[in-house]
């Protein structure tokens, strides 16, 4: 009896296996589709700060619109040239300061503007950090979609490769994770450095109450 | 040995729900205050007012041709009104294309009314001869309420629009890599408290599609679906998709097809 | 007269229950508009609500109750009662609408 069992559960496995082996092989990057181009081109105009430009994709964002291939294993080679090219482009403080104001930092995490189409081009523009992140435990307003960042500092100890890792990850979370969801606060200009030393604050300064 | 085990078990147990943080009690009651407010003011959904409205409209004669809308085709028949909006979008054989609600709205506004379609597309929403859509909008979509979704790919021109929509929705572009999937492809996602639907499945596709048009109380107005599609896009720092481009009506394709089986809520009452 | 508005009136063991919708912005006066103007104050000020000529409801309104307002009451009353709802606002203009309970 227990014998013709072990013998179904291996046929079972056996056939699990060989399923997904063949479905990962399947996996193709998307081809390019001329017609769904053109109907991307055709559909919107610019308008305000945003301009046409912001529909031409660069290659992490090619990548990424491929969800199914991008989470694919075949897909792991190029993950990891997409994260090396936004590496790449990260730039460490020119005043060679991490580490700013908290409570500013708390402003831009909570203010959620800029860069639409009805905003001002020079418009100070939030991080938007509460939408996504718990942050602040006093702040229950927060969405789930990132990862709680509450006790980030006490968690993590504030050694300087934390302080750069988290410098590198605002300014481009896609060196670390190529299909982040988190904007590319740096790579994009959308933080400057002072505000985005400001958050750094917010995490990493001990008295900051994400820390208490 | 048994007891020991279930003593171990429930000990766990208790010991994992003390130390739940406080915050994530905060955060559910905060939600479901939320929910209990909605069904407060759920009877008394000003899109009433716009569905109105949007009656005298459908049968007061407009345009250079002094036409009423009552000989529009929405789908099931000239001056069919009552359970069109559930199967829209759809290919029309007229126009030799797939419509939603809004476009297929402005084509009978010219053919029946001889009204200039490109004045509505130019229109900003809640002014001028977008006010008379909106109202005749929410006049369709109320005689849907109730109704299974209900749309076809069938035709060659819907399983294309359908496809080209589903692409669309995984499109990441501007300066914070957003697409639709960045907020509306995972369960149990929010922004800040918002809920955020999964519209890539069934279930979360109807929470979307069933519930827009609504009448959205921190605007105090009445939004079409191209409205709220607009200022999805805006909120994802894209350009501006022109009302009633292919791009709103793929995506809308996708959405109302993924969401097939479930029921038309609309007129819905939003925050 | 201004917008229309929505009443709807249901009798259930001698009580009835009333169900009114409101057009009307209710602008409270405090608000500035994109150029930093004050947008001026335009809110209903009075609602009379008569049963069969009788008053049954009598409110003052104004800038805290916030736009497109639902009201919604109820008195000792009858199927066939003929409801009369009027509004007037701070610019004198003023709505009436009727039904009859159901």
């Amino acid at each position: 009896m227990k014998k013709t069992n072990i013998k179904k559960l291996l046929a079972i496995t056996g056939f699990i296996l060989t399923s997904s082996l063949i479905h990962n092989a399947a996996v193709a990057q998307q081809k390019n589709d001329p017609k769904f181009n053109k109907m991307i081109q055709d559909s919107f105009r610019a308008e305000g700060i945003a301009g046409l430009d912001r529909i031409d994709q660069d290659a992490t964002q090619k990548f990424c619109s491929d969800t199914q291939f991008a989470n694919s294993k075949k897909g792991e080679a190029m993950r990891v040239k997409i994260q090396k090219i936004n590496m790449d482009t990260i730039k460490q403080p020119s005043d060679g300061n991490y580490i700013g104001d908290w409570k500013a930092g708390e402003r831009i995490a909570q203010s959620g503007r800029g860069a639409t189409w009805t905003d001002k081009a020079d418009a100070a523009v939030g991080g938007g950090c509460y939408n996504c992140h718990a942050i602040d435990p006093k702040e229950i307003s927060h969405g789930n979609i990132g990862p709680s960042l509450s006790g980030y500092g006490k968690l993590r100890g504030y050694s300087q490769e934390i302080i750069t890792y988290t410098w590198n990850r605002i300014n481009n979370s896609k060196a670390y994770n190529a299909c982040s969801n988190m904007p590319r606060f740096g790579h994009f200009k959308l933080l400057n450095e002072k505000q985005m030393q400001d958050v750094m604050a917010l995490l990493l300064d001990p008295e900051s109450p994400v820390n208490k | 040995m048994q007891r020991k085990l279930t003593l171990g078990l429930a000990t766990g147990l208790v010991v994992t729900l003390l130390t739940m943080t406080s915050s994530v009690f905060a955060q559910k009651s905060a939600t479901d205050d939320i929910a209990k407010y909605r069904e407060m003011i759920a009877d008394g959904n000003p899109s009433e007012l716009y569905e109105a409205a949007g009656e005298d409209l459908w049968k007061k004669p407009a345009g250079p041709k002094n036409a009423t809308l009552e000989k529009c085709d929405l789908g099931l028949g000239a001056g069919v009104v009552k359970g069109a909006a559930a199967q829209l979008p759809r290919y029309f054989k007229d126009t030799n294309k797939v419509q939603d609600l809004e476009s297929r709205l402005m084509t009978c506004m010219q053919v029946l009314q001889g009204r200039d379609p490109q004045e509505m597309i130019d229109a900003v929403f809640q002014k001028g001869p977008k006010k008379d859509m909106e109202a005749i909008v929410a006049y369709v979509v109320t005689l849907s309420k109730g109704d299974k979704i209900k749309v076809s790919t069938a035709h060659p021109k819907e399983k294309e629009m359908y496809d080209l929509g589903k692409r669309a929705f995984f499109f990441q572009g501007g300066p914070m890599d957003f697409s639709c999937a960045s907020c509306h492809a995972e369960n149990g996602k929010r922004i800040r408290l918002q809920d955020l639907p999964n519209i890539t499945e069934q279930k979360g596709a109807a929470m979307g599609w069933g519930y827009w048009p609504a009448y959205r109380v921190s605007s105090g107005q009445f939004w079409t679906m191209q409205q709220r599609l607009n200022d999805c896009y805006r909120q994802q720092r894209f350009p501006f998709p022109i009302y009633g481009s292919d791009v709103t009506i793929a995506l809308s394709m996708y959405m109302a097809k993924t969401a097939n089986g479930g029921t038309v809520e609309t007129p819905g009452l939003k925050r | 007269m201004a917008d229309p508005m929505r009443v709807r009136a249901a009798e259930n063991g001698g009580t009835v229950d009333v169900k009114i919708l409101m057009k009307h912005d209710m602008e409270s006066g405090q608000r500035k508009d994109a150029a930093g103007k004050t947008i001026p104050q335009w809110f209903i000020s009075t609602i009379n609500v008569k049963a069969n000529g009788k008053d049954v409801f009598n409110g003052q309104f104004g800038p805290a109750v916030s736009k497109d307002p639902f009201l919604n009451f109820k008195y000792k009353g009858a199927k066939g009662d003929k409801i009369t709802v009027t509004w007037i606002d701070n610019k004198a203009d003023k709505r009436t609408d009727e039904a009859t309970v159901s």
